[in-house]
């Protein structure tokens, strides 16, 4: 079997034996990136010298008897809004373009300590704005099944990574579907954890109370592994959960899903979902069926507000946490300003891109004096409806599963003129991030133009074990293969 | 000239964020925020009347630990991404 077609876990039983040595394995991906990359895009900094330095440090680790743990030498691309240190970071901003992390993100300290193998960093929608990674101030991503294509956003990068098999797995961030929906696009697997689960410590900060980071895999297992790599509390995220006073679920793979109650809620399954992918998650839910589940359609009357209730509190929360960019402490400065004010104002108008600076400015707005309470507020206590539609469904159900994208891929260019459209492309993942609850993308099918459609299963808060028996099982049902035309 | 937002709001909001508008990209700008804008005004239907709103999304309360010294970033490493800085701090262009 080939390197590069091989999964983690696969990887991890060769390497523990000592059959490969993870230089191999990154020569393998090296190769496969210089091969390919030029076409997809998905990395900002690759850097083939040191990968090979670090992979053969990693082989003197093992020769000496150091544990082989899950992903030890596997190679990893970081999407590029994760700190690694003495990296740069770019956020896929002009503003940083040039910025090097002074320390690692927890995420990174977790990986590091199992001798991961860091392939570089993952291109992405500028400070993970965006749907289709057409806004990188380094170029979008293409589609690795069709390069005229977008591969979702804002993990545009990571997803197309590991669908086009540059790398095993992938760290990406999710705020409003940014995992799931470029795992759904480009036929991988993506996971989002419960909000707090995994420390935001060295995440570049996009909407604090909706980000969260996750991984990418080309399947199921992978994602379960590396979720279990890098969760778990952190005090250098007070909004990180200490599992010392809650129930935790321990996850056993294997375990079936007879009995098992299935909620399909009619919000998900919205008029812009095209006609194909809702035939093929009608499928998928059969298949859940046939497996001993039990189905049933219901509603969350306030999914119907979701996307208008992101849009005020996910810019909102930006315009904040991106005030930092200002030209003293770090990033592009406009040199020729006179005096500071002026410097803060041209250097944030010439560093963001066009995105970033409308979120900016809608966040602006709805926080300023007198529109605090119709936009801000309002938006806060229709969440506290939609967080509660959540547990009263789960209070039923074990799972709620529907579509994770609208629609397959779409064309590059085809959304960037119409901005509500290009919103729209979140509509199935947004109210995951709003409750705050766990969610994975699993590919389910191809569309009569051969393009991966992405089944969504969601499960109530720190609930994870159920999204990944539900996972499980249908990922050994559904066969699926990664045949990307690249 | 749009329907929620207009020129002089936008120029009031970029004010607010710091963030330069060209006299050329205001109109767009206008336009754009007020599409936005006026889609999401649409949650204005929804009755509120005894929700509170939410503050954070699990029941978790605040993180407090004794203020003990311990390791820092060094000044040197926080210097090092500044586009101008001195001896022990970062530069800035004159105050107006």
């Amino acid at each position: 079997m080939e390197l590069i077609s091989m999964k983690a876990h696969e990887l991890h039983e060769l390497i523990k034996k000592k059959e490969i040595k993870a230089e191999d394995i990154a020569r393998a991906h090296i190769e496969r990136i210089e091969e390919t990359d030029r076409n997809i895009n998905a990395f900002i900094t690759f850097k083939p010298g040191e990968i090979i330095e670090n992979a053969k440090k990693i082989d003197r680790y093992i020769s000496k008897g150091g544990v082989v743990r899950d992903f030890t030498g596997i190679p990893i691309s970081i999407k590029d809004n994760i700190c690694v240190k003495d990296i740069r970071m770019t956020c896929a901003s002009k503003i940083l373009a040039d910025y090097t992390s002074i320390y690692d993100a927890t995420v990174i300290k977790k990986l590091n300590a199992q001798n991961y193998l860091l392939l570089g960093k993952a291109n992405m929608d500028e400070f993970a704005m965006g749907s289709s990674n057409e806004n990188s101030a380094f170029g979008p991503v293409k589609n690795p099944w069709d390069l005229e294509r977008v591969p979702g956003g804002s993990s545009g990068g990571p997803a197309a990574s590991v669908a086009s098999f540059e790398a095993v797995c992938s760290l990406g961030s999710d705020t409003g579907g940014s995992i799931r929906m470029p795992a759904a696009l480009c036929g991988v697997v993506g996971f989002k954890p419960t909000y707090g689960r995994v420390s935001r410590y060295g995440v570049v900060a996009f909407a604090s109370s909706l980000d969260q980071i996750g991984p990418f895999g080309r399947d199921v297992t992978d994602c379960i592994n590396l979720y279990n790599a890098i969760s778990g509390h952190d005090e250098l995220d007070s909004t990180s959960l200490d599992m010392k006073d809650k129930k935790d679920h321990e996850y056993k793979s294997g375990q079936g899903i007879k009995g098992m109650k299935v909620g399909v809620p009619k919000e998900l399954m919205v008029k812009e979902v095209d006609s194909e992918v809702k035939a093929s998650i009608l499928n998928t839910i059969k298949i859940l069926e046939k497996n001993g589940a039990d189905i049933e359609e219901t509603t969350l009357p306030s999914l119907e507000y979701a996307l208008s209730v992101y849009y005020i509190i996910a810019p909102s929360e930006a315009s904040s946490n991106l005030s930092r960019f200002d030209g003293v402490r770090y990033g592009y400065r406009d040199k020729d300003a006179q005096g500071l004010r002026e410097m803060y104002r041209k250097t944030r108008a010439a560093g963001f891109g066009p995105e970033v600076r409308r979120r900016i400015m809608i966040g602006t707005y709805c926080l300023s004096s007198g529109y605090y309470d119709a936009y801000y507020e309002k938006a806060q206590k229709i969440r506290t409806l939609i967080i509660n539609d959540f547990k009263k469904a789960f209070s039923k159900f074990d799972i709620l599963v529907g579509p994770t994208s609208p629609t397959t891929a779409f064309r590059l260019g085809e959304r960037m003129d119409d901005l509500l459209l290009m919103y729209l492309s979140d509509i199935c993942t947004i109210p995951v991030n709003l409750a705050g609850i766990p969610a994975i993308s699993i590919p389910c099918g191809l569309s009569s133009d051969k393009l991966p459609i992405g089944f969504q299963i969601m499960a109530d808060t720190l609930r994870e074990d159920n999204v990944f028996k539900a996972a499980h099982v249908l990922e050994s049902e559904i066969n699926w293969k990664i045949t990307p035309k690249i | 000239m749009g329907k929620i937002i207009n020129r002089e709001d936008v120029i009031h909001i970029s004010n607010l964020a710091e963030m330069d508008y060209g006299s050329d990209e205001i109109d767009e700008m206008t336009l754009q925020l007020d599409k936005i804008i006026e889609h999401v005004a649409k949650i204005s239907e929804v009755d509120t009347g005894n929700v509170s709103p939410t503050s954070h999304v699990l029941d978790i309360s605040n993180v407090l630990r004794e203020d003990e010294p311990r390791q820092s970033v060094e000044p040197e490493e926080a210097l090092k991404n500044a586009p101008e800085s001195s001896a022990d701090g970062f530069k800035i262009p004159k105050i107006d």
